[in-house]
């Protein structure tokens, strides 16, 4: 199988303004995401986790080497993939629904058409109701599900999330995670998914990154041979606590 | 119906709690100064009680009234110019780099004149009517409103500037949907400047010289000893820098609606 997104000895380092250090933050990665594949990236924070997502997204560039996308084939990967940061990033002046068809709106695309799209999805998203709210107006959760909607309606091949479950309650969250996987699934997305949550990272994934914060060039790749469709209480089960176990020293480390 | 009527009467409940003690501090000054004057027997034209204002205010109302129109005119007219003005150049300056550079450190210099003195020089090329007073009036509050859009164009939170490149936003739609509005409020601190001062502007441009006006009906009134006429056009001056402080801050929260939202 090809891979949709190939990293080859990627480095990158930023200058710490204080104390003038060159602080190297991500050291010969080699990653990799196979078209259709779900793949979580956990680790400590301050690892390097999202400066990885904003170079895959287009938003920064890497020191030193290869990033390739497959369909992409300019250096502008701005716009070309769907990318959910850590914060809403919701713009205060706009109600939830504009919010959340902001994406279709710089694509010029029909407004109509889009709050359509928009209007089906709020029921899921735990919306409805508030369409007409503004960002100040509403829960962190609520905000948080917003820039997901946000994320969503773009409707890109592949799928870059960093953390967008953190401010849900736990209900909400395995919602959103269900409803995640049945959109990957119906749709054929590649997804990237930034967690700290070991749990929501094996009961998602395929396969796992684990980011180390004292060795910056081990990223250890755990695969997920669990089976599809998986249920709640699978996290019960003797082969999901086995990979937990595998992936628990490495963190702690 | 009976639900308007409740929501008025906690609106107003609020308004008083909130103005009562601003009033009547007000008020017990007022009534000192009006009882120590008189005690003291200070004459008329040094002085004026509270109640000589308000007489003056009452027997010559449309003379009063006349002038302050006259005033507020000038005010308007040349505050809409500083503000079409002020935020046209200040948006020219930060969407282009090229007239950043020609622009700005001019008008940033051209801050170390006072505008009051040039009234004078407006005088002699525009004579009495109201175009000098205008030309002050515009030149005074565009400064204020001008560096304030460009602070507000460029005081842009870069996450939110980075999160609109990932949608595959271009240059011109960042500008008009996130750095536009992120500008608004900064816009509005600049007219809340630029009003106090093209008040003050109008009133001195008309002491420079002129033949109608409050500054004019105040330089008028001082040889004759009419001090209470001076005192009740001082009054009308405040009253017409509270109604467009009032208009300024109510097109405020209609305009930036979004920062006064409850909760």
């Amino acid at each position: 199988m090809n891979p949709i997104i190939n990293i080859k000895n990627l480095s990158k380092s930023f200058i710490d303004e204080s104390s003038n250090e060159n602080t190297m933050i991500l050291h010969h990665i080699d990653f990799h995401m196979n078209d259709g594949e779900f793949v979580s990236l956990i680790g400590p924070s301050g690892c390097g986790k999202s400066t990885l997502l904003n170079i895959i997204s287009g938003l920064d560039n890497p020191d030193n080497g290869e990033i390739n996308i497959s369909d992409i084939q300019s250096n502008n990967r701005l716009g070309k993939l769907s990318y959910m940061q850590q914060k809403d990033l919701l713009l205060p002046w706009k109600t939830v629904l504009d919010n959340s068809i902001l994406g279709l709106e710089v694509q010029n695309e029909n407004k109509r058409v889009s709050e359509q799209k928009a209007v089906e999805l709020l029921e899921t998203f735990g919306l409805s109701g508030y369409e007409n709210y503004y960002p100040n107006q509403i829960s962190g959760g609520m905000r948080q599900r917003a820039s997901f909607l946000r994320t969503i309606l773009t409707n890109k091949k592949i799928l870059l999330l960093d953390e967008p479950f953190s401010a849900l309650d736990s209900i909400t969250r395995s919602q959103m995670q269900k409803w995640l996987l049945k959109l990957w699934k119906q749709f054929n997305k590649t997804i990237l998914l930034v967690t700290h949550d070991i749990d929501e990272a094996i009961f998602l994934s395929d396969r796992i990154y684990v980011m180390q914060n004292n060795n910056f060039n081990s990223m250890q790749i755990i695969h997920v041979e669990l089976p599809r469709p998986r249920t709640r209480e699978i996290v019960l089960d003797d082969s999901f606590i086995k990979i937990k176990k595998e992936i628990l020293p490495l963190i702690e480390n | 119906m009976q639900n308007t009527i409740k929501k008025i009467n906690t609106k107003l409940k609020t308004v008083f709690v909130q103005w009562f003690p601003a009033v009547i501090l007000i008020f017990s000054l007022l009534v000192i100064w009006e009882i120590s004057c008189r005690l003291a027997d200070v004459p008329k034209w040094l002085l004026p009680v509270p109640t000589d204002i308000i007489v003056e205010l009452y027997e010559h109302w449309n003379l009063l009234l006349g002038h302050s129109f006259v005033t507020l005119y000038e005010i308007l007219i040349g505050f809409s110019f500083s503000i079409i003005s002020g935020i046209l150049i200040g948006g020219l300056i930060v969407y282009s780099k090229t007239l950043e550079k020609a622009i700005y450190p001019i008008i940033i210099s051209s801050q170390t004149i006072p505008i009051i003195a040039i009234a004078p020089i407006l005088l002699v090329w525009f004579g009495y009517g109201l175009l000098p007073k205008i030309l002050v009036v515009g030149l005074i509050a565009f400064f204020p409103i001008a560096v304030n859009t460009i602070d507000g164009l460029k005081s842009i939170d870069d996450d939110l500037v980075n999160m609109m490149k990932t949608l595959g936003a271009n240059k011109s739609q960042i500008f008009k949907k996130i750095q536009i509005p992120n500008s608004l409020p900064y816009i509005f601190t600049g007219l809340r400047i630029g009003m106090a001062a093209s008040v003050i502007g109008a009133v001195i441009s008309e002491w420079v010289g002129s033949s109608e006006g409050l500054g004019y009906l105040m330089i008028r009134s001082k040889p004759q000893f009419l001090t209470e006429r001076v005192f009740a056009a001082i009054f009308l001056l405040s009253i017409i820098g509270f109604l467009l402080f009032l208009l300024v801050n109510y097109c405020e929260k209609k305009i930036v609606y979004w920062r006064t939202l409850s909760e």
